[in-house]
């Protein structure tokens, strides 16, 4: 199982636990989950609703290709610690890290 | 400005693929079709973001690329003989006294047609806007989302504010033009094309710009118009810059734009539709494709070719309400053009 903590918009932190093989990104996952967020373009990088805050374990993420750092170099807000969840597969790499839910929701 | 009015059955907002197919599904009901569409070519997102990346899940098309779908789908549509109106936004939408919805773009384009498709897939693209409590005061005195006319800027105090490469090209662009260029960035590496960025640190060297990293917009002040933007950096120290504007370049997202003002019942950004015909909470609109939504919604172009046909057997009772319907098969009876 993979286990990670994920603090939602009113800084309530939750523990999520999935298998292994549950082949979805990030972002799918915390919608099917019922969290707070928009994730308008379905999953090309091209909207940055579904931006979370990394808070602990990003040095164990893959590192962010061209398009999530060419939006996230344009948004007014995003820290370094900022990745967008639809650009992250859920899979071993998220064991033990801390994320916060962030994308704007209009 | 156009004073001539274009006459329709069905006005379809949105020409991306789903906008298309549309068409198709309402020809075969005999409604004529007009699509208006802000991109000033068919396609939507396929055109405009991936042209050249495969698609797996069209039924039929073990792969096709995105381009060669929307040029299939415009050949599927010939018989009909749409009309187009691209590169318009539509700002307006309003129900005539006679049942005529009269559909009107930013450039005065004036559509009447007796049903609404709306297929606007993820919306319009529109600038992001940083948070800062009296931003809206100053837009359009000061404020600006993007450089439309850079002699404006001649002789001027300008900030401007972002990472990406829009903010890089500009900065670079303006240096040459106005008085004073002022480039506030919140990391303190650009990971934009390197060539601009290098071009940028260099004019900084020179002395050319004022390069101002790992600090953030906070506030802007003027009196009627902009007079100074306000920083906050690293250390958490106030910077104050005397600005005749600010341009804040942070891309674009998408939105769903006036349609939000239309009285359509809205969820997270979508229009809540009824899956038995894709019809909203107006009677005689209807939403299909990316920009609907219901339980069990998915965001698939199949999807929304489905919904484009239960679509138009709804709309035809807009259309000829003295008809009866009768559904037909493409197999038996062909496809007949207008």
């Amino acid at each position: 199982m993979i286990q990670f903590t994920v603090i939602d918009r009113n800084g309530e932190s939750k523990e999520v636990e999935v298998p292994e093989d549950i082949n979805l990104n990030l972002m799918e996952l915390l919608k099917a989950a019922e969290y707070d967020i928009l994730a308008t373009c379905g999953g090309m990088a091209l909207c940055a609703t579904c931006r979370v805050d990394v808070e602990s374990g990003l040095e164990q993420l893959a590192e962010a290709q061209d398009q999530e750092l060419d939006m996230l170099d344009t948004l007014p807000d995003a820290q370094t610690v900022s990745r967008l969840a639809c650009q992250l597969r859920v899979n071993e790499q998220l064991q033990g890290i801390v994320i916060r839910i962030k994308g704007d929701l209009a | 400005m156009s004073n001539n009015i274009i006459h329709t059955d069905l006005c379809i907002i949105g020409a991306g693929p789903v906008g298309l197919f549309a068409v198709f599904e309402a020809g075969l009901l005999k409604m004529r079709c007009h699509l208006v569409d802000v991109l000033p070519q068919v396609g939507g997102q396929l055109s405009e973001i991936y042209p050249h990346k495969p698609i797996y899940d069209i039924p039929g098309f073990p792969e096709i690329k995105a381009q060669e779908l929307v040029e299939n789908l415009m050949e599927q549509i010939k018989p009909f003989d749409p009309g187009f109106t691209l590169g318009e936004r539509v700002e307006k939408l309003e129900k005539l006294e006679n049942g005529i919805f009269a559909v009107q773009t930013s450039d005065g384009t004036v559509i009447h047609c007796k049903a609404v498709v709306i297929a606007g897939g993820l919306g319009c693209f529109e600038p992001r806007k940083p948070e800062i409590e009296n931003l809206l005061n100053f837009e359009g005195k000061g404020v600006n989302y993007m450089v439309k006319d850079p002699e404006v800027y001649r002789d001027k105090k300008i900030v401007l504010a972002g990472g990406g490469d829009s903010a890089l090209d500009w900065t670079i662009f303006l240096a040459n033009i106005a008085k004073e260029v002022t480039l506030v960035h919140r990391g303190d590496t650009f990971r934009g094309a390197p060539d601009s960025a290098e071009k940028v640190f260099k004019l900084a060297e020179m002395g050319k710009i004022n390069l101002i990293l790992s600090s953030h917009l906070m506030k802007i002040n003027g009196n009627g118009s902009l007079q100074s933007v306000h920083l906050l950096n690293k250390a958490k120290e106030e910077i104050t810059l005397d600005a005749d504007y600010l341009i804040p370049l942070f891309g674009l997202s998408p939105k769903l734009g006036p349609i939000a003002d239309w009285n359509l019942n809205i969820d997270k950004s979508a229009i809540s539709v009824n899956t038995e015909d894709y019809s909203t909470n107006i009677s005689g609109i209807y939403a299909i494709g990316d920009i609907n939504t219901y339980p069990g919604k998915l965001k698939l172009i199949l999807s929304g070719f489905h919904e484009g046909a239960l679509m138009a057997q709804s709309a035809f009772k807009h259309v000829f309400p003295d008809q009866k319907l009768s559904f037909k098969y493409t197999t038996v009876y062909g496809v007949n053009s207008f």
